[in-house]
């Protein structure tokens, strides 16, 4: 870096000057003394020696050591960064020598945070430091592969038929043939081919599945496109054209927090982690910053050298734990109860005790605390009420609000004045005319009031709130459950029995105030009263004194720092199958401390959340929503659990977790019920939707004479139609081709791999586990005697490295690496958009993700010739987030689910024209649709009229011929693709940014535009990002402030700027009334434990120890937290990486649990539980708690993973022994912030609510 | 006084998250050839815990280091150059591949080779880079007990554990870690220079790095042995020293060292210091171990003061040099704030790689009570309340004396109560300045350069 000095160089001649000049130290005479032979060696040598011969100095070295100064010669640096699977978004550079990219080392050039803050610079980790090895490894894959058991068959049945498309279908329709390739799934045989070949066997799946089947039976899976958006979008745009669903992945990874979508009404959007330097208090929670924040954890590092307060709570002494001042050592999954009981602390002391009036007008102001709550009237003996629905406008007598439309959408706070008034900003007035300039948080001379307790006017209310933390035990309705009376001041409103989600608050924190029935703990020692310190310790192991000082502590720096109290939380807490749960407890922490929303202060998310900061551009492109809307997009964990019928064994009842309260809607009903019911009500998308062809249905509705939405409702009232999710194992429902580029799919996230094995692919696998007897089957699905079996025709993958997928894969294609190909990168960990530059051609015959599928688009475009022309598409849409489908089920209450109204009570029913012959000239073209209809992102409206021209301009034209796309900008390149996100998006075009503000100024009356002030004219194009990483514009894409310099938190412009939240109130919501939640006994934040399987499914108990035939185990709390030495399965082949950890799978586990079953560190030991079996060697310490046992996330097993010693089978990856469990409240939807968005809301299958056994195996290992 | 310039390096342990980045970049810029696959010039250490090679510091079984004789003479530990010379052909005193590990790699193409009808899924087996066999269970490892990973089998065997007498706890609830990354300390009385029979090992005038020339080395490895800190590596392949070369052909236009460049942490200092040439003999033979980091700091000399620079120009020191010196942030780590001290001062070599001691969370009990937390200055806790005990710090750092490495810990902790007011909008509280022997300014002045640290002022 010729700009970045260091003071050494200065005076340091350069190597062309040649040798230094200076004399050294005296001259050989003066080194008389001493030894001789030292002197001897001196004097031959050039060097002084010193005058007690113990040194020899020498002038340089220039021409001795030409060696090393070759070595760190090369011809050029090459800006790039790393692909997918991590955030860092870290920039590098790339050396290159020779034509060869010899090694990696960090940029330092990020534009600059100001002189008072620690810069971005270095970013990067050991990882990404070792991603050349990759370059020119043996496990690259240099060419096309297919698995000779196809091609032979392909080969064959192409020369018979001449005809690529009857070929595939000759192949897979021949139960022999398609067996005979399937079950060699895995077992090698990989024969090279050419591109044209592989691409063909490909396309042909496509184009055969398409027209046999129907397009959703094709499913495209690629994961967090920030971090290379390009590379996600080429393909997710090439699947969303020829109408195949995208999987979504956050949701799947559990990395969404589904606690966000529930309370803020946004997916997920975190403060950048240089405003983690900001914070005064900062609790890293479930978040091992040093090992999955490398580059970011200096900013934590550093900020308690201003006094930064840093807590760690976590189970063992982890990565992070050496930088806090206290560390709580918690026991796995009980997060929520220490969160319960500081917050018990800080409401009774700041809120009740002091009346902290920063905290309370807070409260006031940022949450739905003052909204008035029904009370309802139990169906049993017990007279104390429940909590009901939010008390709306409509429930009230006309002239009580100003505005009256959505009013079953409008609900309703007490003024101070003592009248029931409308404090704006709710949902009502998010939608519709009469909102238009209303949406906002001004309150417009209303004085919510937080407890009826602070008027003169209440009546003391007993309320019966559900509780889960009794002692399971086999048979119960509600495992766990229990029920608290507790009271609450009440009053009766127009015939309503009604409170404040304020007064329900401080009763489910066992608040005591006087004058309410109930019953309350005597004191923070009262460890029988759910919600004290001292409760807490019983179930975390946190001192109750610790829970105490640090809830104190949390709240007083907010008091005296403006609120700047972080919580830095994550995987630890956010993979349990309540992590909603847990998160909203912490949630309710930094809203009651009033941090949200402040610099410094507030949550930080951070596990697979991501920021494509030109998210408008992007999802444009990526989505094809240029050429066709809407997309097809599909919850992935629900995909999975049908295709991998997980659910045959999923004997989890809904109603075991459901509320002691009473089940409501959950009675009778297992999980996988549920998610039946969430397809068919259009709550989540559900595809393959049907159990016939979406084009076959857009045909036959065409034939009919009636619309596709009357034909549908029509064929389901009559019985011949039904939703596939109901009969998943049917020839005709199942997913039949898979794309995988980009992920590992059974190398790292595939939880239940074995059941993937198995069902998904036809292939070898390692299941133990009983499917469900007669009787506990789900109620509404069909039951086959066996499971369906490799039900995937076609699972092909790019990719540039071998691992379990590729290994499993049909095809595989030789991909470029992330220093081979142009494309752009962001994240949410830091402000700027940087780029991928090709350091080098893609190597052999690796193509980039872009061309890969630029030529399938034209490939598929080609067969279609002859086998598929125009045709309609009948696509099934779920209640979408951010449109007016969210005003549905008033009050959160559920119709039943016969009725048949598209769009109300079952999705939407659209139509898409679809010209199979055209889809390479659209994959190639900005379509019309972004001129025509605009560009919405979370509901804000964008017209990029300027912006199309001047695209057209710079990336040029297709040509003014008849074909589709005539005429409009091209996208033909990888690099005009990434133009056009940034022209298109408002982070990256100020113009647009400013446009975007300018019409949500038209919704909330209030100012925003000036957010983007100074920056209409500034534009960042690719090359802008070559140069130097570049910050970001504000934009109304997100909802913080880079305006000025400053550090993106979220939720910075609704604070500041009264813009509300995308929630039912408008506010961060404490209480969530969609029935399905409040039958869950989840309506308010709550403490529940980790599943019991063994009480609830008969498994075995956590602590058992047993006596096997093959020698004592135990039976431990199995948590996958993220690796040290990889990037999930990424660099957990590298032999850099592997060099520095122990070289192949391994089990951390503690010196106690390594007692009880005899086994010392290194030994290998054997994990298995139903699911399947890990073969590892242990690595035994003292940082681990007894009774869990840490398998690090991903370890991929194709390197030196021996055979089991059970099975004999090939040992299997971490998920080999998890599978996917569905929480029923992450299917709820079509109601306000509970309405489906891609990546946004769905279930997220959880991981680490296992147990498995574990022993020690003969050290004999066989491979 | 003969005054001569060092480049010197002081890592912030405090700020050290144990990414290894720092291990990773210089291996691949470095060593990923053949003859140094096992060879780490930047390796990273989790304390406590063996290190690489494993237990290097302990030298009653290595030899590495000077010896004071009786007289005050200092000589090789390993043994007067006679004596190594008649040991040259079986070095007693060399780690061998065990110490280090067996480095090895996988049989990566057997995965898409994998014939027709397999039994199993393909796997890599792991294979030695050392006689090609297969490996079935990796043994040792080159970072073998990160994070405390087998600390049953190891902890005992911990080197300053074992010197200092300390009985560590290996349970959950006392536990500590810390991490110590490494590369050549390029000493100001290298006992490899001295022990090199060829004379190929050299110490550079101008800047003081320590080298080995690869034309004359002849591979006799008395310099492998009499590293004390096995900072001098076997090349198997040329047969020759390798070390580490504190990244020159970097240094000499103008960059830093890969390692600092690359440190995430952004932990490491680089800069000149200038230091009195006729003294290092001196300083590195008192005969009290615990007296060597003060003379260590003696001999270091002040930039700032006239006659050190009339020295430094006399002895040819460059203008260019002197300014880099009075701006390094070497000596105002070491002497003015007195926070950075070196690695195992007793080895007598006077190391030019200086640490600054790490911070650790309260011990269990301090937090479980559940103190007061209204009082600002308990958020942030006392130094003897802290996990690493004082006496592991003060074994590594100081030959057993804690009082150097507790002040620099309490200028720590003080820099964060003082600063912590400031940041709260209140006036910085002088006392807590004054009851480290620091004033608010420069405490101000120590903080930014620990915690803005901005690029230009790390190098």
């Amino acid at each position: 870096m010729s700009d970045r000095q260091t003071p050494s160089q200065a005076g340091t001649p350069s190597p062309a000057a040649g040798p230094a000049q200076r004399t050294g130290s005296g001259s050989p005479a003066d080194a008389a003394k001493g030894n001789a032979l030292f002197k001897l060696g001196s004097w031959m040598r050039r060097g002084v020696a010193s005058e007690d011969t113990r040194q020899i100095f020498m002038d340089g070295g220039r021409k001795a050591d030409t060696f090393y100064r070759q070595r760190w010669n090369y011809d050029k640096v090459v800006r790039s960064t790393h692909g997918v699977n991590c955030t860092g978004s870290c920039s590098w550079k790339i050396y290159v020598k020779d034509g060869i990219i010899t090694w990696e080392s960090q940029e330092t050039d990020y534009p600059s945070t100001g002189p008072n803050m620690p810069e971005y610079e270095p970013r990067g980790c050991p990882r990404g430091a070792s991603f050349s090895w990759y370059e020119y490894s043996p496990t690259r894959i240099k060419h096309p592969y297919v698995r000779s058991a196809l091609l032979d068959l392909y080969r064959d049945a192409l020369a018979r038929l001449g005809d690529p498309v009857l070929a595939w279908g000759e192949i897979v329709e021949d139960p022999v043939k398609a067996r005979a390739y399937k079950s060699a799934r895995g077992r090698g045989g990989m024969i090279r081919t050419s591109w044209e070949e592989a691409a063909e066997i490909i396309a042909a799946s496509y184009v055969y599945t398409i027209k046999r089947y129907g397009p959703d039976r094709v499913a495209g899976f690629s994961v967090i496109p920030a971090m290379s958006m390009i590379s996600y979008g080429a393909g997710s745009r090439f699947h969303e054209l020829i109408g195949a669903p995208m999987l979504s992945f956050y949701d799947w990874f559990a990395d969404l927090p589904p606690a966000s979508p529930q309370v803020f009404g946004d997916q997920t959007d975190v403060p950048e982690s240089g405003d983690w330097f900001n914070s005064q208090y900062l609790i890293m929670w479930g978040s091992n910053v040093p090992i999955t924040r490398t580059p970011d954890a200096h900013f934590m590092v550093e900020a308690r050298y201003h006094g930064q307060k840093v807590v760690v709570v976590s189970p063992d002494f982890a990565d992070n734990t050496k930088f806090a001042d206290d560390w709580l050592r918690v026991h796995p999954g009980t997060d929520a109860a220490l969160a319960q009981a500081m917050g018990h602390v800080i409401l009774t002391e700041f809120h009740v005790g002091r009346r902290e009036p920063m905290f309370l007008d807070y409260m006031r102001r940022y949450s739905d605390a003052p909204f008035l709550i029904e009370l309802d009237d139990q169906d049993n003996a017990d007279t104390a009420k429940i909590p009901g629905s939010f008390l709306t406008a409509d429930k009230m007598p006309a002239g009580t609000t100003e505005r009256t439309e959505n009013n079953a959408f409008r609900p309703l706070v007490l003024d101070a004045s003592g009248s029931v008034v409308d404090p704006g900003g709710t949902l009502a007035d998010h939608y519709g005319d009469q909102g238009a300039s209303h949406w906002n948080l001004d309150l417009d001379g209303v004085d919510p009031v937080l407890s009826f307790m602070d008027t003169g006017d209440w009546e003391p209310v007993e309320v019966a709130l559900p509780r889960f933390d009794l002692p399971a035990q086999a048979g119960q309705a509600s495992v766990g459950g229990g029920v608290l009376h507790r009271g609450v001041p009440a009053r009766r409103i127009n015939g309503h029995l009604v409170t404040t989600v304020y007064d329900l608050l401080l009763a489910q924190y066992a608040v005591t105030r006087p004058g309410l029935p109930g019953q309350w703990p005597t004191g923070y020692d009262d460890a029988t009263a759910p919600g004290t310190p001292a409760w807490q310790e019983e179930f975390t192991g946190v001192a109750a004194g610790a829970a105490e000082k640090i809830g104190r502590e949390f709240a007083l720096n907010a008091l005296e720092s403006g609120g700047r109290s972080m919580i830095l939380m994550g995987a630890g807490v956010n993979h349990y199958f309540h992590a909603d749960d847990i998160y909203r407890t912490f949630l309710a922490l930094t809203t009651m401390c009033a941090t949200q929303g402040v610099n410094g202060g507030g949550w930080a998310h951070y596990v697979g959340q991501e920021k494509v900061r030109p998210i408008t551009g992007w999802s444009h492109y990526a989505f094809a929503l240029d050429w066709a809307r809407p997309a097809r997009q599909m919850i992935g964990t629900g995909w999975y659990y049908l295709a991998t019928d997980q659910w045959r064994y999923d004997g989890l009842s809904a109603e075991s977790l459901a509320s002691p309260l009473g089940p409501g809607v959950f009675k009778g009903k297992s999980v996988a019920d549920c998610l039946v019911e969430s397809a068919k009500r259009g709550w989540m998308p559900s595809y393959p939707t049907f159990d016939r062809s979406p084009l076959d249905l857009g045909e036959a509705a065409a034939k009919s004479g009636s619309s596709a939405p009357d034909y549908v409702v029509e064929e389901l009232r009559a019985g011949r139609l039904h939703f596939a999710a109901e009969d998943p194992d049917a020839e005709e429902n199942i997913p039949r081709v898979l794309a995988d580029w980009r992920t590992n799919l059974l190398g790292s996230n595939a939880k239940g791999t074995e059941f993937f094995m198995k069902y998904l692919l036809g292939a070898q696998n390692d299941i133990s586990a009983p499917e469900l007897p007669e009787g506990d089957r789900p109620a509404t699905m069909a039951w086959h005697d066996e499971g369906r079996t490799g039900k995937l025709d076609m699972l092909w993958t790019a990719d540039f490295r071998n691992t379990s997928t590729t290994l499993h894969s049909d095809v595989v294609l030789p991909a470029a690496t992330w220093y081979e190909k142009h494309d752009l990168s962001s994240t949410d960990m830091h402000p700027f958009v940087h780029s991928f530059n090709a350091a080098v051609d893609p190597p052999w015959e690796a193509r980039t993700d872009f061309e890969t599928f630029q030529t399938l688009a034209r490939l598929v475009s080609k067969l279609s010739v002859g086998h598929l022309s125009t045709a309609t598409d009948v696509v099934a849409v779920p209640l979408n987030h951010d449109t007016p489908d969210e005003l549905n089920f008033p009050g959160g209450a559920v119709c039943a689910v016969d009725q048949l109204i598209p769009g109300v009570t079952m999705p939407k029913i659209v139509t898409v024209e679809r010209d199979y012959t055209q889809i390479g000239q659209k994959f190639d073209t900005l379509g019309p649709l972004v001129d025509t209809a605009g560009m919405a992102t979370k509901g804000v409206v964008f017209h990029p009229d300027e912006e199309v021209v001047k695209l057209g301009e710079q990336n040029g034209r297709a040509p003014e011929d008849a074909a589709v796309g005539a005429g409009r900008p091209l996208l033909d390149t990888d690099i005009k693709a990434a133009d056009a996100v940034l022209m298109l998006s408002g982070t990256t075009n100020g113009r647009l940014a400013t446009q975007g503000f300018k019409n949500l100024e038209q919704r909330t009356g209030g100012t925003l535009a000036d957010l983007a002030e100074g920056d209409e004219d500034k534009t960042i194009s690719f090359i802008d990002t070559r140069v130097q990483p570049r910050s970001v514009i504000t934009s109304p894409e997100w909802s913080g402030s880079e305006h000025g310099g400053r550090r993106y938190s979220a939720f910075v412009v609704n604070k500041e700027r009264s813009k509300p939240w995308h929630t039912l109130t408008g506010r961060p919501q404490f209480y969530l009334e969609h029935e399905w939640l409040r039958d869950m006994g989840e309506a308010l934040p709550i403490f529940r434990p980790p599943l019991d399987r063994s009480v609830m499914r008969g498994e075995v108990a956590l602590g058992t120890t047993r006596q096997g035939p093959e020698g004592a185990e135990v039976a431990v709390r199995y948590l996958t937290p993220h690796n040290k030495w990889s990037i999930h399965s990424s660099y957990y082949d590298n032999p850099h990486m592997l060099t520095l950890g122990r070289g192949g799978q391994t089990i951390w586990m503690s010196p106690q649990d390594a007692d009880l079953i005899g086994v010392r560190d290194n030994e290998w030991v054997e994990a298995r539980n139903g699911n399947g079996i890990v073969t590892a060697r242990a690595i035994v310490s003292h940082r681990i708690p007894q009774g869990t046992v840490f398998m690090y996330h991903a370890q991929e097993r194709v390197v030196g993973t021996p055979l089991t010693e059970s099975s004999g089978k090939r040992g299997g990856i971490h998920n080999a022994l998890t599978r996917i469990a569905i929480k029923p409240t992450h299917l709820a939807g079509g109601h306000a912030q509970f309405s489906y968005a891609f990546n946004y809301y769905g279930p997220t299958g959880s991981q680490r609510d296992e147990v498995t056994m574990i022993r020690r195996r003969s050290q004999e290992v066989q491979f | 006084m003969k005054v001569m310039a060092q480049i010197a390096m002081i890592m912030n342990l405090d700020k050290c998250i144990g990414c290894h980045t720092c291990s990773v970049t210089c291996k691949q810029a470095w060593t990923n050839r053949e003859g140094t696959e096992y060879i780490w010039f930047n390796n990273v250490e989790t304390r406590p815990g063996l290190g690489y090679p494993r237990g290097w510091e302990d030298q009653d079984t290595w030899k590495g280091g000077w010896r004071r004789t009786k007289s005050g003479k200092l000589v090789p530990r390993q043994g007067g150059r006679l004596s190594s010379l008649a040991k040259i052909f079986a070095n007693p005193n060399l780690p061998d591949l065990k110490d280090y590990y067996e480095p090895w790699s996988y049989e990566y193409d057997k995965l898409l080779s994998a014939p027709k009808d397999s039994a199993n899924v393909p796997v890599a087996r792991a294979v030695s880079l050392a006689d090609k066999e297969h490996i079935d269970t990796i043994e040792w490892g080159a970072n073998w007990d990160d994070d405390l990973g087998g600390s049953m089998e190891t902890l005992d065997n911990d080197p300053v554990l074992k010197k200092m007498n300390l009985d560590v706890a290996k349970n959950i609830e006392d536990s500590f870690m810390f991490y110590l990354p490494r590369i050549c300390e390029h000493c100001l009385n290298p006992t490899c220079v001295s022990a090199c029979p060829s004379g190929a090992m050299y110490k550079r005038t101008e800047d003081g790095i320590v080298l080995v020339d690869q034309d004359k080395c002849r591979g006799w490895r008395m310099c492998v042995s009499g590293c004390p800190y096995k900072k001098v590596y076997f090349n198997h392949k040329t047969g020759k020293a390798e070390k580490c070369t504190l990244c020159y052909p970097r240094l000499e236009v103008g960059q830093p060292t890969v390692c600092s460049e690359t440190c995430v942490g952004r932990l490491r200092y680089l800069g000149v210091i200038l230091y009195d040439a006729d003294r290092v003999g001196w300083a590195a033979s008192r005969e009290n171990e615990q007296e060597l980091y003060q003379a260590q700091r003696e001999i270091l000399l002040d930039p700032n003061d006239p006659e050190v620079v009339a020295n430094a120009q006399a002895n040819d020191i460059p203008h260019s040099w002197i300014t880099a010196a009075q701006e390094s942030p070497i000596w105002a780590l070491i002497s003015k704030y007195e926070v950075a001290l070196p690695l195992h001062p007793e080895f007598r070599t006077l190391p030019m790689v200086w640490y600054v001691p790490p911070l650790s969370p309260v011990v269990d009990a301090v937090t479980a009570s559940g103190n007061d937390g209204e009082d600002h200055k308990v958020l942030l806790s006392a130094i003897a309340q802290m996990r690493i005990p004082l006496d592991y710090l003060a074994g590594l750092f100081t030959a057993g004396d804690t009082r150097p490495v507790e002040l620099a810990l309490r200028r720590l902790a003080a820099m964060r109560s003082y600063m912590r007011d400031v940041f709260m909008g209140r006036e910085g509280d002088e006392s807590i300045a004054g009851a480290v022997g620091m004033d608010g300014k420069t405490i101000e002045q120590m903080y930014r350069l620990l915690s803005i640290a901005k690029y230009d002022d790390r190098y």
